[in-house]
């Protein structure tokens, strides 16, 4: 900063590109409403007033495409799968995904002829929270790794 | 010819990804216009083939499946699976256990109330009453954690009684909430009763007749709400409810609004009940000493041989239920929850049947929303308060 500071005016900072798109990125992770079981009931409960994801700069959309977070909350089966990797899709880049409960990261108790054994079999999973349902506390630490994992990523270049 | 006079019949798509379907529920909507001339709910997105895997699962190990049900009032299940198996073998429940279960049962359906009020009204446009019953929910969850150690999908009770008994603060925080939530559905009733969007979206919607109940076989709220009194707590009495004073609410009009009305007055009902069974709450033991389905006490596998054969036996390889069939409805939150199970003499259920109050209740849904339009589709689905994970089981 030694040299640079002097030839500056009075609060301006220098940084590098990535760290401030990855901060903006991370400062206003939008994920879609997308609850599939149990887990869900938990997500609201995350975003009411005790949790309040708000203060994270969560907010819950209910299309895929404002969104740059899938919450994976609850049992994939058979015949949700497709619509799962169909939303996926539908999102844009950058997007992440993080699987909550024993369901969406292995298929929990549910070794069934219906259930997908994990959602990672039909996307790509950033996080994986264990519980059955997880604590809203699991849910903020799934966000706050994420946000850190962010914060690594290359923007300009890749 | 004029423009008004084209009408042409388009189906529309509703879900399964669609914040108001309460999970991933998918209608296939016709619609003339914005009117609704047929609906078709598509289930099973969630299937997860839990009657199946509860072939597979000891009598003891099915209970954790039947949490994940109806995963709003978790604990309605456990009682209703837990009272169907007690059928077989004519078990003798403590007394606490009793009151326990259905101080239990009776918060879960308060909490299971405050989430459908939560979603019917954010549906609907009311946000900030999603806000107040989540606050509610959330006090409700602490005590679940307290007692039972899970928020959600605790499993406590269990074949003979309840897991343990609970922790003094239990009762302390328990009681604390009763004396306080009166004033909170107050909260919810100032926001919502006279507000007149409130009104202008759920008077008249989604009718449904006394026969209608008769026809579909709706329960609980869906059948109060149309003026049938009827109430398997009160008309084919399980655990300990006939020793309480309530009332039972019924509403005539068969609309939204009604069943709104017969839901806000259950949480209150509910309370009483709640705070009726903390204040006669007996002493005494919470799991019953019956040898063929209760695991023996700690103390006992410490010090006699047989104790601990048995519990290794039970724990270990189960036991087995007299050959039979034998069903168990209950009042849950949702309307008439029932197990149905067939045993062939195993340690295991042949066949464990759920009959889920909302799969019965949505078979109404085209007749209550034939002729509304699309937009009062969703105050329908809120009125019906389906869970998907009872529907697809």
């Amino acid at each position: 900063m030694g040299l640079i500071e002097r030839k500056l005016p009075d609060n301006v900072l220098t940084t590098s590109v990535d760290t401030v798109i990855n901060y903006c990125r991370k400062s206003s992770i939008w994920p879609v409403t997308f609850g599939l079981a149990c887990c869900a009931i938990e997500m609201m409960a995350c975003g009411a007033a005790k949790y309040d994801f708000d203060r994270m700069g969560i907010i819950f959309r209910g299309t895929p495409r404002q969104s740059d977070l899938m919450i994976v909350a609850g049992t994939v089966t058979r015949k949700m799968a497709p619509v799962v990797r169909k939303v996926y899709l539908q999102m844009p880049e950058p997007k992440w995904v993080i699987a909550i409960g024993s369901c969406a990261t292995s298929g929990g108790i549910y070794n069934t002829y219906s259930t997908v054994q994990g959602v990672d079999e039909i996307i790509p999973v950033d996080f994986y929270v264990p519980g059955c349902p997880p604590r809203p506390e699991a849910f903020y630490d799934a966000i706050v790794a994420l946000q850190q994992k962010i914060m690594t990523e290359k923007v300009i270049r890749k | 010819m004029s423009y008004n006079n084209i009408s042409e019949v388009i189906t529309v798509n509703m879900g399964p990804q669609h914040p108001s379907t309460h999970g991933v529920l998918r209608l296939v909507v016709d619609l003339d216009g914005e009117t609704i001339v047929n609906v078709e709910p598509d289930v099973g997105y969630l299937h997860r083939g839990t009657e199946k895997l509860a072939e597979n699962r000891t009598y003891h190990q099915c209970i954790p499946l039947t949490d994940r049900l109806d995963y709003l009032s978790p604990l309605s299940n456990n009682l209703a699976y837990c009272l169907a198996v007690e059928k077989f073998f004519d078990v003798k429940i403590p007394e606490r256990a009793d009151y326990l279960r259905v101080i239990l049962a009776e918060l879960a359906r308060v909490a299971s109330h405050l989430v459908w009020i939560a979603t019917h009204a954010l549906d609907i446009g009311a946000m900030t009453v999603f806000l107040y019953a989540f606050r509610e929910r959330e006090e409700i969850l602490d005590l679940f954690e307290i007692g039972t150690g899970q928020r959600m999908t605790s499993s406590w009770i269990r074949i003979g009684g309840i897991r343990a008994d609970m922790p003094e603060e239990f009762f302390v925080r328990a009681k604390d909430f009763v004396e306080r939530f009166d004033k909170n559905v107050d909260t919810y009733e100032n926001l919502l009763t006279n507000n007149r969007i409130w009104k202008m979206r759920t008077i008249g919607i989604g009718h449904l007749s006394a026969e209608d109940v008769q026809d579909y076989g709706t329960s609980g709220p869906l059948m109060r709400g149309s003026g049938v009194d009827f109430d398997l707590r009160r008309d084919e009495p399980y655990c300990c409810y006939d020793k309480f004073q309530w009332e039972i609410p019924v509403q005539p009009e068969g609309d939204t609004y009604a069943r709104y009305k017969v839901r806000m007055k259950e949480l209150r009902e509910a309370n009483k009940i709640v705070g009726q069974a903390l204040e006669t709450l007996p002493a005494g033991p919470v799991m019953t000493d019956d040898p063929r389905v209760a695991l023996p006490a700690h103390e006992d596998v410490y010090e006699r041989m047989e104790a601990l054969i048995r519990r290794f036996y039970i724990v270990s390889k189960g036991f087995k239920a007299p050959k039979g069939e034998t069903y168990q409805g209950i009042e849950a939150p949702k309307g008439e929850l029932g197990f149905y199970i067939v045993s062939e003499g195993e340690e295991r259920p042949y066949r464990m049947k759920v009959r889920a109050p909302s799969y019965v209740n949505l078979g109404a849904l085209n007749h209550m929303a034939k002729g509304h339009m699309l937009a009062d589709l969703v105050a329908i689905i809120g009125t019906n308060d389906v869970v998907l994970g009872e529907i697809d089981r």
